[in-house]
This record gives C-alpha cells, structure tokens and sequence, in this order.
C-alpha cells in the first residue's frame, strides 16, 4: 500500500485521526464534514493504538504511538499533518531496568490540561502509566501506581493487561482517574502520588466475588469536563455511572440490547449526553447483527438507538474501544471505526450516519479535533478556544529526531 | 579480527542508511560485539532488544549460521572474520 495524499486542515476544520492494525490514516474536512480529504497511510503496516491531537499552547502537534511487530513502539509525532513525522533515536517511553518490564504496547496518548501545555501523560502495556512534563521529550514511570499493592494480581484482557483511560480533572490538578483492564479503576486525589481503587458497585462476573475491590474488566470510562465528578462505564459486561468522582457506582443498563460492549463518549457540550455501540457478549458483534449506536441524553436513565445510514442486517461489526470519538463542534460529530476497516460519522450528534471511508484495515483507534482558532458554536454565542492558530515556522522537520 | 553486522532492511535509516556495519575492534562474543554497534547507532538498541536487555520476541540473532539462542546468547563467543545477522522473526499470519 503507498502512502497517497496529503491533509492541511484550515482553523476550524475537523481532524480525524484513524489507528489501524497496519497504519494510520488522517482525515480533513470544513465544519459541514460532507466530504473528507484523505492521506495515509503513516507508519506502514505498524499497528497504532493511539493517537491524540495537541492544539495548546500554539502546537498543532499529533502524537501516534507506531508499534512494529518486530522493532518495538515509540510515541512519534508530528507538527504538520503528517507531511513529516518525528521518530525519536531511542525509545522514550521505556520502563526503568529495576521494575524487569518490557513495553508492549501504548494504549493510551493524553495531552494535560490547558494551563499546563508541557505535560502529557500515557497509558500502556502493561498497565502503567507514564507522563512527560517537557512536552513529550522525555517520559517517566508514575511511581505511585506502578508501586501499588494491587499491580501484581491485575491480570490481562484479551486486548492484554493494558493501561487504556486517563481522564484529568479540569481544574484540579491533583485528581485524576485510570482505568485498566483488567484491574478496575483508580483515582489519585495528590496529583499520582497514591492511588486507590474506586470500583464499588461494578461488577466483575467472571470471578467468584462479582464486587471485589478491584480486578473489574473497564473497557472505557468517560467524563464530560463541565461536570467531572460525574463518571460514566462501559464495562466488560455491565453499564455504570458515579455521581461522586467514582466513590459508588450504580447500573444505567436500561434498554440497551447488551451490557457489553468496548467504548463510551461524552458529547462535547450535553453533559448528560453520551454514546455507546452495545456489543453481543458472546460473538463480540452488534446484537442481531444491527450496527446501532446507542445514546443517553439524561445521564444513563435511557438508552436510544440511533439507526439512520446504518446497516441493520448482516452488519457483523466490531467497535474497540478506543474506536469512537466526538469533535467539538455544535452541533457534534460523532465518529467511529469498525474491526472490518469501515468509518462512520454524523455530522448531527447522532441523529443521522455517513459511511467515510471503507476498506481500511481494521480500525484499533479513531480521534477527532477541531485545528486552531475560535469555533462559534450554535447553541451559544461564546465563543470556544480549541488551541491555536496555524503555524507560521517552517514545517520541514527531520523525519527521524537525533541525526 | 573483522566482524560485520548485516542490519535488516527496516532499521538501515538509524544505521546511517547501511545494511552492513564492520567492527574492526576485538571482541570475545556476539554481546560485546553488539554493545559496539549500540554505542555507534543507539537507533538500533532499542529496536532490536527491550529495556531489559532481551532479544526482542521477533527479532532473531545469528552468528555465522548459528541463531544465538542456541550457542550461550549474547555470551556466544565470536571466531574472527564472521558475520553477525540481525534479523525478523518469520513470525506473521495473525493480523
């Protein structure tokens, strides 16, 4: 496959970013989101899980996380759309020699908050997390979790034993929460220095306690940052949501056709509004061979299908649970990719669906974000800072860091 | 003593664009051979062996015919004048 095509989104466009089992592939649209400008794919026939978007601090920056089958993963990234991609020399995510671990995979790619535009934090396999505070260039294990008394009985997944959810407090910086499968979710209150599992009332059915303290299978967990004590689940098996910061859970799987299911996202700006793909348990397919989204516009109380340009027979598809994401604009996009290398969006919340992009390999990672500048949105008249005007340096970069 | 280094296709571009490295110091064994080719191109360390200092699980190490597994790892002693090949597994057909 040859790399084709080149993306150069405006401010105010729509960046989407697509992981695949055997690259990436990077997609520009204007805010109507009708037609996609396409290029890839980048880091040929490497697998890539994570990607991320950092719009602070006048970057345009996307972090992917390449990982050869044969040579390892490094997080590369780059600041022109992916005309040219820094690879670093050496490794920079790797454990310390004391720890006697071996990187796997990085799951996870997530940019700090907005007053601190230096960090970065990621989450991999196996499951640790690590952070930077000099805007990627060097990496450090989060002792705090790594040293939990928890680590040793966390046990892996199908996907592997994998650090997937960073969610950070928005305006505080001492709390955020992890997720792990499988080992549940744990939160810090002292900015990584400790951690503890905050799991009550979700469920674990595949071992004998089914509420042990830690140990649950999480798939995903999402926030929406204007309420972000507010939690909401997907578990391996059971839908849940904590209204006080993860301290107690409680189900909200009403009127999904399955509990199980991989990712969950917040809308951009409804904080009771969130999105699912319910998968059968045991064929890990849409039931009923259906491809429905499922979305709750009051936090979890209902659950609605949304159907409209979605296949509804023979739809044999699989959504990971990295493969689905919102952009910010209002109204939203919502997107997500398919084990059988399909994309779909909405440029409408959900309401209604457009197949993208087809034949891909099989999507393991799909992100949205909206380039630069001021968006308008239309429900408000405020105007939403999304990070920063285009560059105006040169974007030749050296393709590899180091030489 | 010359010991050349055959670098995989993939993993040339930190090598300064060679297939092939010549140590021309002495060394005893395949590991002290590599920990030269390291200093020269730190691309490479990591690449071809984890933080912990293990042959990645995909990556195979000869020296001359022998793959290093099975003649004492990095600790196999080297004769003069052979080629150390550094080179991905056949280890495909899953995704």
């Amino acid at each position: 496959m040859q790399t084709s095509g080149q993306i150069s989104p405006r401010t105010g466009n729509v960046l989407l970013m697509i992981g695949t089992m055997k690259g990436v592939f990077l997609l520009s649209s204007n805010s109507t989101r009708s037609r996609w400008k396409v290029s890839g794919p980048h880091f040929t026939g490497q697998v890539v899980y994570a990607l991320a978007y950092d719009g602070r601090a006048g970057k345009q920056r996307i972090w992917a996380s390449p990982q050869s089958w044969f040579y390892g993963t490094v997080l590369a990234h780059s600041d022109d759309f992916g005309s040219n991609w820094s690879v670093p020399e050496t490794a920079n995510v790797k454990f310390p020699e004391d720890t006697g671990l071996s990187l796997k995979q990085i799951w996870q790619i997530e940019p700090g908050r907005d007053d601190e535009p230096d960090v970065l934090y990621c989450g991999v396999e196996p499951a640790s997390l690590f952070k930077s505070t000099d805007a990627g260039e060097t990496w450090s294990l989060v002792r705090g979790l790594h040293d939990h008394p928890h680590r040793p009985r966390w046990e892996p997944g199908g996907g592997g034993l994998c650090l997937h959810t960073i969610l950070l407090h928005p305006t505080d910086r001492n709390k955020m929460y992890v997720a792990i499968s499988t080992g549940g979710v744990y939160k810090t209150d002292d900015g990584g220095s400790t951690w503890r599992a905050v799991n009550k009332g979700v469920s674990a059915e595949f071992l004998p306690d089914k509420y042990p303290e830690f140990g649950q299978c999480v798939h995903k967990v999402a926030m929406h940052t204007s309420q972000p004590d507010r939690l909401f689940l997907q578990n391996h098996g059971g839908l849940f949501r904590s209204f006080n910061g993860g301290e107690s859970w409680e189900s909200m799987a009403n009127g999904v056709p399955s509990d199980f299911g991989f990712p969950i996202v917040s809308h951009p700006h409804e904080p009771d509004t969130f999105y699912i793909v319910p998968l059968d348990y045991e064929m890990r397919c849409v039931p009923e061979a259906k491809l429905r989204v499922y979305r709750t516009q009051d936090a979890g109380k209902t659950w609605k299908p949304l159907t409209r340009g979605l296949p509804q027979k023979r739809a044999y598809e699989t959504i990971l649970r990295d493969s689905m994401t919102a952009d910010q604009l209002d109204p939203a996009g919502i997107y997500f990719g398919t084990r059988s290398g399909k994309i779909y969006g909405s440029a409408n919340n959900g309401n209604s669906w457009k197949l993208i992009l087809d034949d891909l390999p099989p999507v393991t990672c799909v992100k949205a974000a909206v380039v630069g500048g001021e968006i308008q949105t239309k429900k408000s008249t405020s105007k939403k800072k999304t990070g920063t005007k285009r560059a105006t340096k040169k974007p030749a970069r050296a393709t590899r860091k180091g030489k | 003593m010359s010991i050349v280094c055959i670098i995989p296709g993939p993993l040339k571009a930190f090598a300064d664009g060679k297939s092939d490295v010549v140590l021309n110091v002495p060394v005893h064994t395949v590991g002290e051979a590599l920990n030269i080719l390291w200093e020269r191109y730190p691309g490479l360390k990591d690449r071809v062996i984890t933080e912990q200092g293990k042959v990645r699980e995909h990556i195979n190490i000869f020296a001359g015919d022998e793959n290093i597994k099975y003649t004492g790892g990095f600790n196999t002693p080297l004769k003069s004048e052979i080629e150390i090949y550094i080179i991905p597994a056949v280890s495909g057909g899953i995704n």
